[in-house]
């Protein structure tokens, strides 16, 4: 099931059971999957055109007033485009709104460059008490939804929108604020977020069979980032990787490096490295970008050598 | 007409001097062009009341262009919100009265705001809300003649005629002056009233917004646009800096300005009419 039907049928759920919970949307509704609800919700949803920024700020306003806003675009007009929306309107003033931004990173595709946010998560961690939030599998969303909705404050939801493999139990226990350790090992921690943990998941087999066992955490939160998760794994393997669909720059490495900086522990990226992104299909976009299983291998040895 | 709301209007304009006077420096000239209309609002049209300031169904006050603050606080503290003594705390490290307004700091503000064009739609979002709950409430709003300029003010009206927001009345203060220089100088914005018009929105034009009586008449005016399908907005032609002579004589320099005490002082009593 794709991400974006599972986000539709929870927020759906959210919103049958609270009519404050509302949904704004800025013309993208089809994308994001949530065209189907309007019938639905009529009260609701609401289209606020091709106008971000007044979608930010009137979920502010709609949050000032008890209801509990969700608003959507794709990544960059949902973090770099509204940026100061989100810092005054929504942060600063305290506003309990969500904000989904989907097509993360290269899952842009065929969008390209001026769709394809490399620095959404580098723009946002900035902003006080802002959480970020990105979601890996569909067990991961439907355990977060309620949870993000009844946090009282503002969140990003960096959300992938087509269909991502499992990588959680069906039995998963969901807390906003811990990562999840994926798989336990001495050699080497791997802090992933999004798209790429399965890709993880597979290298650290891979690596196994060489005789390198992996740390595998799921950074699902990078802000606030599990800072005792990450240095209580750093600190028993001695040696790190990040593993981002993000410029290295501000995203999951920064937030790493910003928590193991006291440590003396080497710390190793795969992510895009401070490029923009282009057209293309996601295997020709993990090629150019160099988030692909192979890379994460060879990076993760690079990263267990400089020990 | 209206004599008691002349002299809430001095109390007003005073306080604000004392506050900014006290402190020695503040946005002077955009919170003296729109006493008047604070005081209509406060103390003759708005449904609220000091004793709970956060009563479900009360009307709002959204004050967009946030460098106001001064005014609205002084306008609070005569309504009875809180001590006009915490007035002086204007500006001060730890005081509830920040230069901009804060919903989170300031008993009786609505809305945090400051960067401009944002807390005008952060007010279409209220009247949204309203309607939903269907409370009755009247969503009152104030933009400057320079925040116009912001694009988001524009997305916020296609948006509120959009939906059919009557009960959202908006107010320019239309004083003409910005930072750098008249508002036609800088980037014009005429005809305001024909683009309001445009974007679907009863307009009011007030020719003396600092009179109180026209104030007074344009927001009865305003309200019976409540049911019309149309938000309404009130184009008030202000003064910068109205009922100081000096401040007004300073034009564009008025906007945030050194005041000395003794000039507040000499400024309360021109506005007493004492000097």
């Amino acid at each position: 099931m794709e991400m974006r039907a599972i986000y539709a049928e929870c927020l759906a759920k959210l919103m049958e059971a609270d009519k404050h919970v509302v949904l704004l949307d800025a013309d993208l509704a089809k994308a994001s999957g949530t065209i189907k609800l309007r019938e639905r919700f009529k009260d609701q949803i609401f289209d606020c055109g091709v106008a971000e920024q007044n979608m930010a700020s009137i979920a502010a306003g709609l949050s000032s007033y008890g209801f509990r806003p969700w608003i959507e675009s794709f990544t960059p007009f949902a973090s770099r485009r509204i940026c100061d929306q989100v810092a005054i309107s929504i942060a600063y003033a305290k506003q309990n709104v969500k904000i989904v931004g989907t097509d993360p990173g290269i899952s842009a595709e065929l969008n390209g460059g001026t769709h394809m946010s490399m620095e959404d998560i580098g723009v946002l961690r900035s902003i006080p008490e802002l959480v970020i939030f990105e979601p890996v599998d569909g067990v991961q969303l439907r355990a977060a939804m309620p949870v993000l909705n009844e946090y009282p404050g503002a969140v990003y939801v960096r959300l992938f929108r087509k269909e991502l493999p499992d990588v959680f139990p069906e039995d998963y226990k969901f807390d906003l604020f811990k990562a999840d350790t994926l798989k336990e090992g001495a050699d080497l921690s791997i802090f992933v977020s999004g798209m790429l943990t399965k890709d993880v998941l597979d290298a650290a087999e891979a690596l196994e069979k060489e005789g390198i066992s992996c740390d595998v955490l799921n950074i699902h939160t990078i802000k606030p980032i599990d800072r005792e998760a990450v240095i209580a794994s750093a600190g028993k393997t001695r040696a790190v990787l990040t593993v981002e669909n993000h410029n290295i720059i501000g995203g999951l490495h920064s937030a790493v490096l910003e928590a193991l900086a006291e440590e003396k522990i080497p710390v190793k990226a795969v992510g895009v490295m401070d490029r923009f992104g282009e057209v293309g299909k996601l295997p020709y976009l993990r090629e150019v970008t160099g988030l692909t299983k192979e890379n994460i291998i060879k990076t993760a040895k690079e990263a267990v050598a400089l020990k | 007409m209206n004599e008691n709301l002349r002299e809430i209007a001095k109390d007003i304009r005073c306080d604000v001097l004392t506050c900014i006077g006290h402190l020695g420096v503040g946005h002077i000239g955009g919170c003296l062009s729109v006493v008047e209309l604070l005081t209509v609002l406060y103390f003759e049209e708005m449904n609220i009341d000091p004793k709970e300031p956060k009563k479900a169904g009360r009307d709002r006050f959204i004050c967009s262009k946030g460098h106001a603050g001064p005014a609205v606080y002084a306008t609070l503290a005569n309504r009875g919100y809180f001590d006009k003594k915490e007035l002086l705390t204007l500006n001060q490290g730890g005081t509830n009265l920040p230069s901009h307004c804060d919903m989170n700091r300031t008993i009786g503000i609505d809305m945090t705001t400051g960067s401009l064009g944002q807390g005008f739609s952060c007010a279409v979002g209220v009247a949204l809300g309203s309607k939903l709950e269907n409370d009755g409430a009247t969503i009152y709003t104030l933009i400057g003649d320079g925040e116009s300029q912001e694009g988001q003010i524009w997305e916020a009206a296609m948006f509120a005629a959009s939906k059919k927001l009557d009960n959202l009345i908006a107010f320019t203060d239309y004083n003409k002056l910005q930072i750098d220089g008249t508002v036609e100088e800088v980037n014009g914005i005429a005809p305001l009233d024909e683009k309001w018009r445009a974007f679907g929105w009863n307009v009011i034009d007030v020719e003396d917004g600092n009179d109180i009586d026209e104030v007074s008449a344009a927001v009865k005016h305003a309200k019976l646009g409540i049911g019309s399908g149309k938000p309404t907005m009130v184009i008030l032609n202000t003064k910068k800096g109205c009922g100081v002579k000096w401040i007004e004589d300073l034009g564009t320099a008025n906007h945030n300005t050194n005041v000395t005490e003794e000039q507040a002082k000499a400024a309360i009593l021109e506005i007493r009419g004492e000097a």
